[in-house]
């Protein structure tokens, strides 16, 4: 028996235990959630007693398959993907053992929420840029400065935050990495509006905030390694799933197409133009998928968040425009009220123009298109990067505003 | 069922992409492609022997018709092959011809025909546009007329690939009854086969002129349907063209990102720009977009309701991406890219002149529009 197969074994062993007990109208997803973190499916890759069984990654997609078959609850991978999705793996492969010990299982059950700490008024696609200060202050830290776009910390219990600790060195070597309570004195969370009039995100102010050494990850300047095995995390958790056909903002383009009731030819070709560079993007969505899967990524993995970005944004410009006079209304209104997020996976359902305003981050969030063209061009097709003026300086004599 | 087609190739197919294009390399450099390209009747013979001697030639005819009874992935490996080295070899006409005579003959026909086209001994193209725009292929203007030894055949065909290559052309012309396809030999009475001056020579087109053409009965592909078999030969072309489209595109970012890496104004490479590196990007995104849409194309040609909408949709992204890219290959080289001496124009031709044959981009799109439902 190859090791694979008896790594199969053992998970589809260990689901059967789990699934036994499992009522889908009675067992309670928080109790269920532990149980399946006990028995080391939470993910499935991990250590023991991390919630994993010390299997191949590949096998993630058994215990997936089978709770959903099972119906089990699998909502807290969404609902509090920032740690499930990423944080865990920062925990496991920086973390001490009390830290694992002391975060993974409340992650994984919900009843700890997280959320992650980066992006700053001043760094933005330049994170490593960031100014938010930690002063060592005996066996604490003190933390100053402003994190920005930080989805989930009105609900967090815990944020990943990265900081400067060391201003004269290079920017990449003088940062280091906590997990801070956001509950804390000092802490200050605000919504962040944005141009749909709701908040996704906050703005996260530390005001003189104490944070335990205990709770530092890694050691004091490895702040950059750690935040770079947060950002690969979070690939990993986005990527891959593919989506059906019509579905998302090119079904809404056919559903107002064919709301209006016209027949105008040179609409109806443009809309067939844009499906097919829709389902050009799904179709390549399943082949990285495929080719992940088999072991033998190639640039296809690499492309589709950029595209995804340009094309939603066209595609839901184009489907304003068929609204006529009524695309230059937006029934929702707007409310400056912050974004709840269900315990649950919700459907928000957005109107087409409230579609259309929020695409314009899809080129922005996560990443922008233009730094995303920077990384196919540099690491997938092996062009030059650009002379660089800030690698080398220390970190305070880097020009900022 | 769409969403099971494997996108990833064989080690059989793989094997054959590289035995191709190793033969290519050897046998059809792009030096002299850009020479033949010069003439009006471009056609590398040795080569297209080489493939035949290789099997490919008949690649997807069935081998109760002298062919290899492959697939539609296979031949796309080959198709990608020979676009990226833009090869003047007529394998798409052959595939236009043997589709429309498997689709519309009957089985003697079938059985006289498709083996001398699997051979590669007889080079077919399919004669079915006339004019330049609102081609009515179910109404042709070149008519049949019946006579006592079987038919005579009157008009132009245009636009015909290889035509001047060719020694055997399917011919769509108007009997009484509608449209049907005819087989006509390239030196028969009456017939006369001109240059076209082709915008990419290394496809040539020509112009068949039909004077009182005798044909005997059995000339008339009898078997089924002459217009759906017209549908079902553009189909195959569209959907091998596709992979050649995603090849010349392949070829063109190969290109682009190779001069980015080694040409140096202001004391650094150019892709080290951010306005050359983003372009370079984008076509890259455009590449891997066509690649899934000829593959997802060439996996499902054989399913009648998918393929009513991955035909199309594989003519209007691989085209549009074909064109973008050779021409953006074009940009990225500056001055060089827009002499003759450089390779880049050869791309930037066959690209815009694929986008053109078989249907414009335009039509397809209203095809798809039907076939989706809008």
């Amino acid at each position: 028996m190859t090791s694979h197969t008896s790594e199969a074994t053992r998970v589809n062993d260990a689901l059967d235990e789990l699934l036994a007990g499992f009522r889908p109208d009675k067992t309670d997803p928080k109790d269920f959630w532990g149980d399946q973190f006990d028995a080391g499916l939470a993910w499935v890759d991990y250590p023991l007693g991390d919630g994993g069984l010390g299997v191949s990654p590949s096998h993630r997609a058994t215990v997936a398959r089978r709770l959903a078959d099972a119906g089990a609850p699998t909502w807290n991978r969404t609902a509090n993907v920032l740690g499930i999705g990423m944080g865990s793996g920062v925990l496991v492969a920086h973390g001490t053992p009390e830290q694992r010990k002391r975060w993974l299982r409340p992650m994984f059950t919900m009843d700890e929420i997280w959320c992650q700490l980066f992006s700053e008024p001043g760094a933005g696609s330049d994170v490593a840029g960031l100014s938010t200060r930690a002063v060592k202050d005996g066996d604490e830290w003190i933390l100053n400065g402003q994190k920005v776009w930080t989805t989930l910390a009105h609900l967090a219990k815990w944020g990943m935050v990265v900081t400067r600790t060391d201003p004269d060195q290079p920017k990449h070597r003088g940062m280091t990495y906590f997990v801070v309570d956001m509950e804390a004195d000092g802490v200050d969370i605000r919504p962040l509006y944005q141009i749909t009039g709701e908040a996704e995100f906050n703005e996260v102010f530390f005001d003189d905030a104490r944070v335990p050494d205990a709770f530092r990850i890694d050691d004091v300047g490895a702040g950059w390694r750690v935040a770079m095995t947060t950002l690969m995390n979070e690939r990993v958790a986005i990527g891959g799933s593919t989506v059906s056909r019509d579905s998302g903002t090119i079904g809404t383009a056919i559903d107002v197409w064919r709301s209006t009731g016209s027949d105008d030819n040179a609409t109806r070709r443009e809309l067939a133009r844009l499906w097919g560079e829709m389902e050009a993007l799904r179709l390549t969505t399943a082949r990285a998928s495929q080719n992940a899967t088999a072991g033998v990524p190639g640039p296809e993995g690499s492309t589709g968040k950029l595209a995804w970005a340009d094309l939603n944004k066209e595609v839901t410009s184009f489907t304003v425009a068929m609204m006529g006079l009524d695309g230059a209304t937006i029934p929702e209104g707007y409310t400056l009220e912050a974004t709840t997020y269900d315990t649950r996976e919700v459907e928000r359902v957005m109107s087409p123009q409230r579609q259309f305003l929020r695409a314009r981050a899809n080129s922005i969030e996560g990443g922008t298109s233009e730094i995303m063209r920077n990384i196919l061009g540099e690491r997938v097709l092996g062009l030059a990067g650009e002379p660089r003026v800030d690698k080398d300086l220390p970190w305070k004599d880097v020009p900022r505003g | 069922m769409v969403d099971a087609v494997s996108f990833i190739r064989t080690d059989e197919q793989a094997m054959l992409a590289d035995t191709v294009s190793e033969f290519l390399a050897a046998n059809a450099e792009l030096d002299r492609v850009r020479e033949a390209s010069l003439a009006t009747d471009a056609f590398f013979p040795e080569v297209w022997q080489g493939l035949a001697d290789m099997g490919l030639i008949g690649l997807a005819i069935d081998e109760q018709h002298g062919g290899a009874g492959y697939g539609f992935c296979e031949l796309a490996v080959v198709f990608e092959e020979l676009g990226a080295m833009v090869t003047p070899v007529p394998l798409l006409s052959s595939v236009l011809a043997s589709t429309a005579i498997d689709a519309a003959g009957t089985d003697a026909q079938k059985a006289d025909l498709l083996p001398g086209i699997a051979s590669g001994e007889t080079i077919a193209t399919l004669a079915v546009f006339e004019q330049a725009h609102d081609s009515a292929l179910s109404t042709p203007a070149t008519i049949a007329t019946p006579s006592d030894l079987g038919w005579v055949l009157t008009g132009t065909k245009r636009y015909v690939t290889d035509a001047l290559s060719a020694n055997q052309i399917v011919v769509s012309a108007h009997s009484g009854d509608g449209v049907g396809l005819f087989v006509v030999d390239a030196d028969a009475d009456g017939v006369t086969v001109l240059p076209m001056r082709s915008l990419d020579a290394t496809r040539p087109l020509g112009e068949i002129v039909l004077d009182g053409v005798p044909l005997p009965h059995e000339a008339y592909l009898g078997g089924a349907p002459n217009d759906v078999a017209i549908a079902a030969a553009l189909d195959a072309g569209v959907v091998a063209m596709a992979s050649e489209q995603v090849g010349g595109a392949r070829a063109c970012l190969a290109m682009a990102v190779d001069y980015a890496n080694s040409r140096y104004q202001f004391g650094r490479t150019i892709g080290s720009f951010q306005a050359v590196k983003h372009m370079c990007a984008n076509m890259l995104v455009a590449v891997e977009h066509a690649r899934s849409v000829a593959w997802h194309a060439a996996s499902t040609i054989d399913d009648p309701d998918e393929s009513r909408i991955s035909v199309p949709l594989a003519k209007s992204v691989c085209s549009d991406a074909y064109v973008k890219v050779a021409g953006d290959n074009i940009q990225v080289h500056g001055g060089v890219g827009f002499t003759w001496e450089h390779d880049a124009h050869l791309y930037f031709k066959r690209a815009k002149s694929d986008s053109l044959l078989l249907g414009s981009v335009d039509s397809h799109r209203d095809r798809l529009a039907d076939a989706i439902g809008i």
